[in-house]
Parts: C-alpha cells; structure tokens; sequence
C-alpha cells in the first residue's frame, strides 16, 4: 500500500457532501475523542515532565560546571591562615574569575533546609568553604591541587564532578523517559484510532457498496472517514491540552526547597510543544484512518 | 458499448459463468433471463466491472476492464446506471440526496443540478417524496428512486437487475414503461429478470433481445417467450 501525501492533504479539504455520506457512528466517534483527549492530557505531563528533566540536567550540567569549592579542614587555629593561603593561590590561577570564603551567615542558611533555624552552627566543626567561580575555559583542576597541596595543605578542592556527572545522567535519562512516553502515546492514539476506523469502516460497507455502486474512487471514499476522524481526534486533543494546561497550573508553583517536582510547568519555548500537541493528535488520526480506509477498501473490492 | 469474449467466471473453485460472448450494440434493449442462481446477477457485475472475468474478455466503451485499476473502474462506472432489486440506499439521506449521489462522488455541484434533480424526480413520480428517507418509501417508489439516481449522470448504459423482483405488476408495468421510454431516448437497457410477463409487456413496446442463462452458458431466448 503506497502512502500519497498530497492525496491525503486533499482529504482534509472540507467537502460537505462527501461528509455526510458516511452516518453518523456513536461508539466510533466517542472512543476516537475520549482516547485523543486521555492521550492529549497524559502528553501534557510527558512534556512538561521532559522540559522539566531538560532544565535540570541544564542547569547542572552547565550552571554548576563553572562553579567549585574548596573546602579546609584545619585546627581551630590554623583555619584563618590555611584559608588566606588558598584564597591567595586560588586568586592568582588562571581561569579562576572569582574566589569569596563562605561566610557562617552562609552557612547557616545552606544548613537551614536540613536542621532548621534554631541550629547553633558555633557549636558545630563546620569547615571553612571557599566559592570559586570560574570563566567558561575552566582551571587546570591537577595543577590547583598540587598547588594547594603545597601553600595550605588542609583544603580540599570539590569541582562538584564526583556528584554532577550522576544527576545530569538521571535528569538526561528522565528527558529521554518523558520523551519515549510522548512517542508511546502518539502510538496508543494511532492504535486506537485505527480499531475506531476499522470500526467504523467495517459497520459502513454497505455505504461503501453503494458509494462504489455509483462511481465513487476510493480516495472520495476514504476522505469522508479520514476527514471524520482527524477532527475528532483534533477536537479531543484540544479538550486533553486545556485540561491538562488547567492540571498543570493547579500544581504548586516551585521554591528553591521544593526542588525538581514543582518544577514541572512550561516555560518560554515550552508553549510552543503544548500547543502542537491538537495537530500532531489530528495528523496522527489521519494517517491511521488513511491506512485503515486503504486496508479496508480493499478488502472489500 | 459493452462486449464479453469468451468470457466465464470461477469462485470458491467452481466455474458459474462459462464461454459467454456478448456484444451489447448501442441503443438496444437485452432482456437477461434463467433460473434463480444461474448467474444473472454475476453476468451483469461483470458487465459494469464490480467482478473482474476469470477468463476472456470484458469490454466496456472499448476498455479491457481486466487492465484497468479501481479508479478507472469507478470513473467507466458513471457512465453506467445500475439498479439493483434491494435497490441500495444510504439510508440516512433523504431522497433527493440519494439522487444525486453521483454528482457528489464525481465532484460535480449538486445545487447546480437542481432543475434537472426536480425533472427527474417528477419523471419517476416522487416529487411529492423528494425529503422523504428511503426505508420510508414502498417498494416500487424505491425502485424508481433508484432509477431516478442511475440516470442522474444520463450514462449510456442502464443495467437493472430484477427491478420488479419486490413490487407487484402494476408498478412493475409503471417502471417499464420508464425502462422503454429511456430506450427511446437512445439508451442502451440491459434487465435482469426472471418475470417472462414483464418481457413480453416490453417486446409489446420496444424492440427486444431476450437472453438466457442456462447450463452456466449464454443462449439467445426462443420465440416461446
């Protein structure tokens, strides 16, 4: 079976006649629309879920990229003077745009999260940390060490790769994922929309006999169940967006606590995905209607 | 207008049709008759290429349908009115709308075809069942509906296939007379029947020709008729 594309971009033109050759069908019509509104609304939360994952794995992979900390672990006492001696090192290596020591106010709010507002940091052998913001080239990582090995021996450099290289994998995973179930639901649309034209065909030969009867090609056959069932799958995928679009505000919007699950709402771009979700549901009926009304025809030649 | 050359015709294994050659000369009208599943309805399938032969030839305005694709078919088709017993409607469209179906699948524009519809409808007489739904109309009011729709595209060729098989004689005389005076008008008429009274009420009219399907072979009637 040869798939035209042109043929079946002329399908869509709207042809009133053709349109009511073919009777109305009940269970047919409320199975295409449901399942492109279901698949529609699952969609929403598959790109929103993968935009999501997306931002995260950007935010980790090239946000903290440039950013590192060297952390000194000293005797009370030598802490002043091991950190003056890093921040001096740190200062003078090239790609190293800035390096501040984290303040104990700092501290106490990185600490906050986890043992609330009451903690006595004081009481607490915290290290001293250093922040190091770099410039886009980046710092010799084996170099620095070795330097600051030498001028304060207690700090340790953390260029954060030991637990970046892991989140950036899930999040990139998580992408995929939400990308795979995009693909899944388009295939679950098709799937149902090719039983629902199957259906429909199959209650209709007699139309379908009498349409041949009287001269009809197999194309003005086939417009009148393509043109059907791409409008319902785009009406039912418009009504799944919307209240999916509605599901997604009702979320609570994120807070820098809240992490990655209030995260999941559309941005910028973002819209752009949402939006397509109605046509690409109405393609995805025409092309399965189109291939099921060719089977079917002929069979029934 | 419509040849078969040694034509014969096999399904499920078994040969229905044998050796059958036929020239349907413009203009003339061909009664078709033999016993119930001698082929009668077969035969004319073949004519109007619903059935492709399993052997010899069908001609239909010069074309080997054997050759030709679907679509082909379907355009040769428009320019052959077809009438069946159980008449074949699309049930839900009024009357006026199963008419003038062949318009709408050949694209042409039915509301510039209404004068003509109208004419149409009050030549079969149901002008007064112009909105009505086919499963409303009575037997013989369905049989000249779907003579009304055979000739909308004014085809050449009109096969009927018992027309009169559901309704009784006087509406069966009524469609004749309908039959024949599209003979007049240089139709060509090729019916299906069993009812040897309809023939002889037409040979009364028009010149015929009566064929019989017998023994799965084409044979030209007797003067028995």
């Amino acid at each position: 079976m040869k798939f035209d594309l042109r043929a079946t971009a002329q399908m869509l033109r709207f042809d009133e006649a053709a349109d009511r050759v073919v009777p109305p069908t009940g269970f047919t019509a409320r199975l295409t629309v449901f399942s492109a509104f279901a698949m529609a609304f699952l969609a929403v939360f598959a790109i929103a879920l993968s935009l999501a994952a997306g931002r995260v794995a950007t935010q980790w992979g090239e946000d903290l990229a440039r950013s590192s900390t060297v952390r000194i672990s000293a005797p009370a006492g030598e802490t002043a003077l091991q950190t003056e001696a890093a921040l001096r090192v740190l200062r003078t290596t090239p790609g190293i745009i800035d390096a501040q020591p984290i303040t104990l106010a700092e501290q106490r709010a990185l600490l906050e999260p986890w043992f609330g507002t009451d903690l006595l940091v004081d009481d607490l052998p915290l290290p001293q940390l250093i922040d190091i913001v770099e410039t886009d080239e980046g710092y010799d990582s084996a170099g620095l060490r070795l330097r600051l090995a030498a001028e304060a021996p207690a700090a340790v450099l953390d260029d954060h790769a030991r637990w970046r290289q892991p989140l950036i994998n899930a999040a990139t995973k998580l992408r995929l994922l939400g990308w795979a179930a995009i693909l899944l639901i388009a295939t679950a649309t098709a799937a149902m929309v090719t039983l629902a034209a199957n259906a429909a065909l199959a209650a209709n030969a007699q139309v379908i006999a009498v349409l041949r009867l009287v001269g009809a090609k197999d194309a003005y056959i086939a417009s009148a169940f393509v043109r059907r069932f791409a409008l319902r799958a785009l009406t039912g995928a418009a009504f799944g967006t919307l209240v999916g679009i509605f599901a997604l505000f009702l979320i609570p919007t994120g807070s820098d606590a809240a992490g990655f699950l209030t995260g999941l709402n559309i941005q910028g771009w973002g819209w752009l995905w949402i939006l397509l979700i109605p046509p690409t549901s109405g393609l995805v009926a025409l092309v399965a209607t189109r291939f099921a009304a060719a089977r079917v025809l002929e069979e029934l030649a | 207008m419509i040849e078969l050359e040694n034509v014969a015709y096999s399904y499920g294994g078994g040969e229905l049709l044998t050796d059958m050659t036929l020239t349907v000369q413009p203009g003339s009208f061909h009664f078709l008759t033999g016993p119930s599943g001698s082929g009668k309805t077969t035969f004319l399938k073949l004519c109007y290429g619903a059935l492709q032969a399993t052997a010899g030839h069908v001609r239909l305005f010069d074309r080997d349908v054997r050759g030709l694709s679907r679509d082909d078919v379907a355009v040769l088709r428009r320019k052959v009115g077809v009438v069946h017993q159980d008449c074949q409607f699309l049930d839900h469209l009024p009357v006026t709308e199963n008419v003038s179906l062949p318009l709408a699948v050949s694209g042409q524009d039915a509301d510039h075809a209404t004068a003509d519809l109208k004419e149409l409808l009050a030549w079969v007489g149901l002008t007064s069942r112009a909105e009505a739904f086919p499963p409303e109309l009575s037997g013989g009011a369905r049989q000249r509906a779907a003579l009304a729709r055979a000739v909308m595209m004014s085809p050449d060729v009109i096969l009927a296939d018992e027309p009169t098989g559901n309704i009784d004689w006087d509406m069966s005389k009524r469609l004749l007379t309908l039959l024949v005076e599209l003979n007049r008008m240089g139709k060509t008429i090729l019916v299906a029947t069993h009812d040897l009274s309809l023939i002889r009420a037409a040979k009364a009219q028009v010149q015929t020709r009566v064929l019989r399907i017998s023994n799965r072979r084409l044979q030209t009637a007797g003067v028995d008729l």
